[in-house]
């Protein structure tokens, strides 16, 4: 089992790091999803840092904590975390999406040790995490499961199916984050089709909600400590973020959902997360 | 004796239950068709009652199984296939250890309707990589073949009958994985059939029926039983074309993509040039009593019987 040691000052330097590594595959790709990856990387950082029991040298630990990364176009903060952790090389991260690398587009879990769902089509990832957490009551097993979601994903009916099911079996053992940068392809997710007020609605279906800044590392760290607790209701976390958090010509524009910077822009964004 | 191959499947699940404790039933607020109620009231704590949302409980049933579970879930085969994507991804894609059982299969519904009939199901599973897909059609078969998808390491798609179905099988019948049996063999072996029907669920009766009646006017014609639709046993279909003027498919299923495709398919890539007719839905279903319909869409002995026999254009 790994241990969390990093200072918060550590956890900073490192979330630095793993954007510039963000921005380097996704150049190198050619193509990807920079915007997301960068507004979830500081909710995986405390989440692979702080929280997470898991192994990296033993994947498939049975007592592991369960994380499925329900918003998979975001993969790439996922790998470069995971490669931070020790999964696998850093230097397989220049490989995303080339032919033949297990860091394919979307996650893919028979392909890499470590990814427990192969997601990417939204709106699947909850119930899935429903799935594990059932599970684990079942055993009487006191891993936990984490389900990180899209803002524009809860537009999938299927993710309120499963908000409506988690309070029925008590899974108090299931925190779900959602990355809440308002953006989506073709809008901000307030115009595209609103999902406020989300914390109420949440409320409503019977989860323990909680609202955060998802860039400070010490306030996401409270509120997943906070969402430790069994009460015998499921744990949300609504995460306030940013699309592209970290690089000025990537924050709050939808441009960069999709698209990877060129050479030239990837260099200005790497040197700007470095040096501000 | 004759019982519903959903019947045979909640008897099963409830002996296989006994000894397998990964084995968890999940249901959609249909456990009283599906038959799974007696697993309810025996091992209330292995089942789970995810109502009316089907795509939830696909996905649920994958987390269970990618815990270590052997997740069973169940609802009409319609609304499975109502949720293709989540069964693509959550069951094929992640390769997760499910078994998703499909009741009231085809127009065997009967009174409820179009809007209940699952008559795409088979076509679209198929399509699907990793996905078994099985379709006993009678008790004992239903037994061995629900007892092999527990066992199974893999999504398993099993499609079963509200009608009651007659015991197809004799006594020490042993079910095999992917294996296309013969059902039904004229007394005298002819040097060449004048048809072998290749039939699966709900329609099989009625194809050895239609042998029979044959058999009486002379005509020898053998009836072949596809109770696994994907992986397909092609090999079998390249035998029955070295000794059979034609091949009748019939199913309770539309023809496109469903068991008629499979021998089609299976025929062409042996380079066979046997024809092959095929019987089965090619438009929706309606209301009526299931052997009406069964006789209106034409899978009851009398149109077996005729596609065996006439010319083909």
């Amino acid at each position: 089992m790994s241990t969390a040691t990093a200072s918060p000052t550590t956890l900073k330097a490192l979330a630095r790091d793993m954007r510039a590594d963000i921005i380097r595959m996704i150049s190198a790709a050619g193509n990807g999803h920079p915007g997301g990856s960068l507004s979830v990387i500081d909710l995986l950082t405390v989440l692979y840092w702080k929280f997470l029991k898991h192994d990296p040298h033993k994947p498939d630990w049975r007592d592991r904590d369960r994380l499925i990364l329900s918003k998979g176009h975001a993969c790439p903060a996922l790998y470069t975390v995971m490669a931070y952790r020790g999964y696998f090389p850093k230097e397989l991260l220049m490989t995303l999406r080339k032919l033949g690398s297990p860091l394919q587009g979307h996650p893919d879990r028979l392909r890499l040790p470590g990814i427990e769902f192969s997601s990417g089509s939204l709106g699947q990832g909850l119930s899935v995490g429903l799935g594990m957490a059932i599970s684990a009551k079942m055993d009487k097993a006191s891993w936990k499961t984490y389900v990180v979601l899209g803002d524009g994903e809860l537009q999938e009916g299927q993710c309120w199916e499963a908000f409506m099911a988690a309070p029925k079996f008590q899974l108090d053992n299931l925190v779900a984050i959602v990355d809440h940068n308002n953006g989506q392809i073709d809008g901000p997710v307030d115009q595209v089709m609103a999902i406020e007020p989300l914390a109420d609605k949440l409320r409503a279906f019977n989860w323990e909600v909680q609202s955060v800044d998802g860039h400070d590392l010490a306030a996401i760290e409270k509120a997943l400590a906070k969402a430790q607790k069994a009460g015998g209701k499921p744990h949300a976390i609504i995460a306030k973020t940013v699309k592209g958090k970290g690089v000025s010509f990537m924050e709050h524009n939808i441009a960069w959902h999709g698209n990877a910077p060129k050479k030239e822009d990837a260099d200005k964004a790497v040197k700007e997360i470095h040096h501000g | 004796m004759a019982k519903a191959t959903r019947e045979s499947f909640g008897e099963t699940i409830l002996e296989v239950a006994a000894d397998d404790p990964r084995l968890v039933v999940l249901d959609a607020d249909l456990s009283k068709s599906t038959m799974t109620q007696a697993f309810m009231k025996k091992y209330p704590a292995r089942h789970l009652e995810l109502g009316i949302a089907e795509q939830n409980m696909i996905g649920v049933a994958a987390g269970l199984a990618l815990s270590g579970k052997v997740p069973v879930l169940t609802s009409f085969a319609c609304f499975l296939i109502g949720r293709l994507e989540n069964i693509r991804v959550s069951a094929a894609y992640n390769r997760t250890n499910m078994k998703l059982v499909g009741t009231h299969a085809g127009i065997g519904i009967g009174e409820d309707g179009t809007s209940q009939m699952g008559l795409e199901d088979v076509a679209a599973m198929r399509a699907l990589p990793n996905m078994v897909v099985l379709q006993p059609a009678d008790h004992e078969e239903t037994k061995q073949a629900v007892r092999w998808m527990i066992s199974h390491e893999g999504p398993v798609y099993i499609r079963l009958t509200r009608q009651k179905m007659a015991d197809l099988h004799g006594p020490g019948y042993e079910w095999g994985f992917n294996k296309i049996d013969v059902v039904f063999e004229p007394a005298k072996k002819p040097a060449k059939y004048q048809a072998t029907i290749v039939s699966s669920g709900g329609p099989v009766p009625h194809a050895v029926e239609a042998a029979k009646e044959l058999e009486k006017k002379g005509f020898a014609v053998r009836v072949a039983n596809a109770s696994t639709l994907s992986p397909f046993d092609g090999e079998a279909i390249a035998r029955f074309a070295k000794d059979s003027q034609r091949i009748v498919t019939v199913e309770d299923h539309n023809v496109n993509g469903g068991l008629g495709s499979a021998v089609c398919e299976a025929a062409c890539e042996h380079g066979t040039s046997l024809p092959v007719v095929r019987l089965g839905l090619r438009e929706f279903g309606e209301s009526a009593a299931p052997e009406q319909l069964y006789e209106k869409y034409g899978l009851t002995a009398p149109a077996i019987a005729e596609a065996c026999l006439k010319n083909l254009g």
